[in-house]
């Protein structure tokens, strides 16, 4: 199958022509919201972040920004910033500059006020959608693709038929030459020691044992049995009972790839194979710092089902479960319930799901593209001061 | 088609792949060995069911790993989940 992407300017592909409107801080969110609405050809990133951040906890949250415009899905970004935040726009729309996209700035405080601003920057950004239109579509591969891999509201049918078959299409996308990047730490706990031998080498496996601890210990620390959140309630209704249990089905989602590095929290990803992300069993926050390091597309498997997508990369949902898929079919792309029906083999859902990839990178909207679900969360690291 | 399925041979626990009746007799796949298994307790799907006898304190095995501990005994038949079976992994509680 040819595909068809956008190659952008500093050499990297993408698979979608966004006009990212990045709002830097909480103070710019409704301005930048008013802006989406009334622009076709953008998407919107707003949070309750951006200000009285120090630190590591800022720094985390800035990579994060900076690697969602850096991200290849986006043509261009329209950076709005209140004024007066800590996340200094100016200084975020100066590094966006490197990587070539074009750019543009808007603050409120110049703009003279919420409506001025919003005039401001519709004008804006119904230009730089004009200019995005104008980029042709090129030749591009399934090597050219990272692959961000996520699952939510898992029930027993995830490990049994979903993540395994979700497992297949890494594994054919890694034999492509593209990139698979596992995360959500929380969910390795109990698994680790079968990921830990499937390491490029010892300093990978101590590396993943290290967030894997890490992980546990912020749970022990609260004093509490992690079962108070992990396996959540829906996921204990569904079957799963332990932590152990949920991580050894999660883990069947990487397929049986080669650990190449373990990497921080929306740090880009570098180089092709199996990778794994630090980030925390929510989903929204560790499918945003999937693809805050580059991914342009996510695998997204659920049991219990849930409707949640990204603003700038389609994400796929995968259910095991032939009733959820049946009962939020709107949200759900691929019924992997054939495989508990004994109706279909994991390999053979493993190569749907892989076609269905093909045809997303060549343009095909997802179900969560399709209704907009455009959830962004990053994760915090400190307090607010 | 199996009403249960026991992921890994070395596993003390199937998974239901739909909704047991207590009372019902099921079909164990046991590395190839087909073996019947009275059902004692109701088990809802996606659930465990104890495939062999397991003592309070062992190591409850699924996909070949221990998933946590049982904290009492389970015959064969019997419903595994929350009131049975601990982690043994995240407790800030012990």
């Amino acid at each position: 199958m040819e595909l068809l992407g956008y190659r952008r300017p500093d050499g990297k592909v993408g698979i979608r022509n966004h006009v990212l409107l990045l709002s830097v801080v909480v103070c710019a969110n409704e301005v930048t919201d008013r802006i989406y609405r009334a622009v076709a050809g953008t998407v919107p990133v707003t949070h309750p972040h951006g200000c009285c951040q120090l630190g590591v906890d800022f720094e985390q949250s800035k990579r994060t920004l900076l690697g969602f415009a850096a991200n290849p899905n986006v043509a261009g970004v329209l950076v709005v910033g209140l004024g007066c935040e800590k996340m200094e726009a100016p200084m975020l729309a100066k590094e966006i500059a490197q990587t070539g996209k074009p750019l543009q700035l808007l603050i409120i405080q110049d703009a003279g006020g919420t409506s001025k601003a919003v005039r401001q920057g519709i004008a804006m950004a119904e230009a730089m959608v004009a200019e995005s239109q104008k980029l042709p579509r090129v030749p591009i591969k399934m090597s050219d693709l990272i692959l961000g891999l996520e699952c939510g509201g898992s029930d027993s049918t995830s490990g049994l038929a979903a993540n395994p078959a979700v497992g297949v299409a890494s594994d054919l996308l890694i034999q492509a030459g593209g990139a698979v990047v596992l995360s959500e730490t929380t969910e390795i706990i109990g698994a680790e020691h079968l990921l830990a031998e499937r390491c490029l080498n010892h300093r990978v496996s101590q590396d993943l044992l290290a967030i894997v601890k890490a992980a546990e210990g912020e749970a022990v620390k609260m004093g509490v049995d992690l079962r108070g959140t992990q396996p959540t309630p829906g996921n204990v209704a569904g079957g799963l009972t332990t932590i152990e249990e949920k991580s050894l089905g999660c883990l069947r989602k990487a397929g049986s790839g080669v650990v190449q590095a373990v990497l921080p929290y929306a740090a880009a990803v570098e180089g092709r194979g199996l990778f794994v992300m630090d980030t925390p069993g929510q989903d929204v926050e560790s499918i945003t710092g999937m693809v805050a390091g580059g991914c342009q597309m996510v695998l997204f498997t659920t049991g219990r089902g849930t409707p949640v997508g990204c603003p700038i990369a389609p994400v796929i949902k995968i259910t095991g479960n032939d009733h959820t898929y049946n009962l939020m079919e709107e949200n759900m792309d691929i019924n992997a319930g054939t495989v508990v029906q004994g109706t279909e083999t994991i390999a053979s859902v493993g190569q749907r799901i892989y076609r269905l990839m093909q045809e997303v990178a060549n343009g095909r909207l997802t179900k969560a593209e399709v209704l907009r679900h455009y959830e962004f969360a990053i994760t915090r690291i400190g307090p607010s001061i | 088609m199996l009403k249960v399925v026991v992921i890994d041979p070395q596993d003390n626990v199937a998974t239901a792949l739909e909704d047991i009746r207590s009372g019902e007799q099921i079909k164990l796949d046991l590395a190839g060995k087909v073996t019947l298994l009275p059902v004692t307790q109701d088990i809802p799907i996606g659930h465990k069911v104890a495939v062999a006898f397991i003592s309070c304190g062992d190591q409850v095995i699924k996909y070949g790993q221990p998933i946590g501990t049982a904290t009492q005994s389970v015959q064969p038949g019997q419903h595994v989940h929350v009131h049975n079976l601990i982690s043994n992994r995240g407790r800030g509680d012990v």
